[in-house]
């Protein structure tokens, strides 16, 4: 089944950062080995006095759909500015909608969230926010037009996986849009455990820059999107309290 | 005379079009976003946008991000 959000079809589940790389030249072989056909990129301010520092742009492949974010936002008047910023510079009218509420956490201000979700679906925006692990505001997400509800795992960084995995189950049960986990992964179990809940797709970024080998994570986060979505869709066993012989009980050497 | 620029005083000689600044500034046009007094400006009116005295530009481009 392909992953489609808002009309548009991606080949991998898989979506990815930019940032914190070594490197832009290790970025793009993680880029490859990940499979990746969409990357999020931050808006910032251009650096007036130092021109010399390479694009960003010049290492992301020209297949690649660009995500523009507006992480470090803090009120939906910012993000909303920043998502416009982004739109210009970029090529279409897709923004990860990020609104946070807290510096340590990272946690996302529903109320903003969801105010400048609003403004900016009205404005014609292809919005993708991420939220909460609660199934109340992916609802009124929806409710006010977003494209994909993007809930978070564990805090953005903190590499914890999936803390909530009842809250993912039902965030899933509930939505009609896609659901992307964004955020909290920290190795391979943790986004196949996502997409065994149910996930659409997942986002992460730290997971891949910064593990000690970016690229060999990147291929591993690869198989475990398409493993864990092979899982969902297989239909698993029930869990039991006892054991169940897999070999059969008659015929045994011996007694 | 002096516009606020990416949030720092900028000088400049006299008023001037975005694309002129642009080039002044050594950026390529395709890779920005120009933010003018709080207004977006489209690419095709680069051309035709001045920047005067006491206005307030941002330029911003694509960074790595998550």
């Amino acid at each position: 089944m392909p992953f489609v959000i808002a009309g548009r079809t991606f080949k991998s589940r898989l979506i990815v950062g930019t940032g914190k790389y070594s490197s832009h030249a290790v970025m793009a072989q993680a880029h490859a080995a990940s499979g990746a056909d969409m990357v999020t990129v931050a808006v910032r301010r251009v650096n007036i006095s130092d021109r010399s520092k390479e694009s960003l742009l010049d290492y992301i492949d020209d297949s690649i759909f660009l995500l523009p974010n507006t992480a470090g936002c803090y009120t939906a008047d910012d993000a909303i500015r920043t998502a416009r910023l982004g739109r210009e510079a970029g090529l279409s009218n897709w923004v990860k909608l990020e609104v946070i509420g807290d510096e340590r956490t990272l946690f996302p201000d529903n109320e903003a969230l969801i105010e400048a979700t609003r403004a900016l679906v009205k404005e014609g925006f292809i919005v993708l926010p991420y939220t909460n692990d609660d199934p109340i505001a992916c609802r009124k997400l929806e409710d006010a037009g977003a494209a994909a509800v993007m809930p978070l795992g564990a805090p953005i960084g903190s590499g914890l996986g999936i803390q909530n995995a009842n809250n993912i189950r039902i965030i899933r049960e509930f939505s009609k849009v896609p659901m992307i986990v964004d955020a909290g992964v920290g190795t391979a179990s943790d986004a196949a455990l996502a997409m065994e809940l149910g996930a659409d797709g997942v986002l992460m970024n730290t997971a891949i820059a910064g593990a000690e080998k970016p690229v060999a994570m990147a291929e591993a986060m690869k198989h475990a999107v398409i493993a864990g979505r092979l899982a969902y869709l297989s239909g698993r066993i029930p869990r039991k309290m006892y054991a169940t012989a897999s070999s059969p009980l008659e015929g045994v050497v011996g007694t | 005379m002096t516009i606020t620029l990416n949030g720092e005083r900028f000088e400049l000689d006299s008023p001037l079009s975005v694309t002129a600044l642009l080039t002044k500034l050594d950026i390529d046009p395709r890779r920005v976003a120009v933010e003018h007094n709080l207004n977006i400006i489209k690419r095709q009116t680069y051309p035709d946008v001045l920047i005067g005295e006491g206005d307030t530009v941002e330029i911003v481009n694509f960074v790595g991000g998550g």
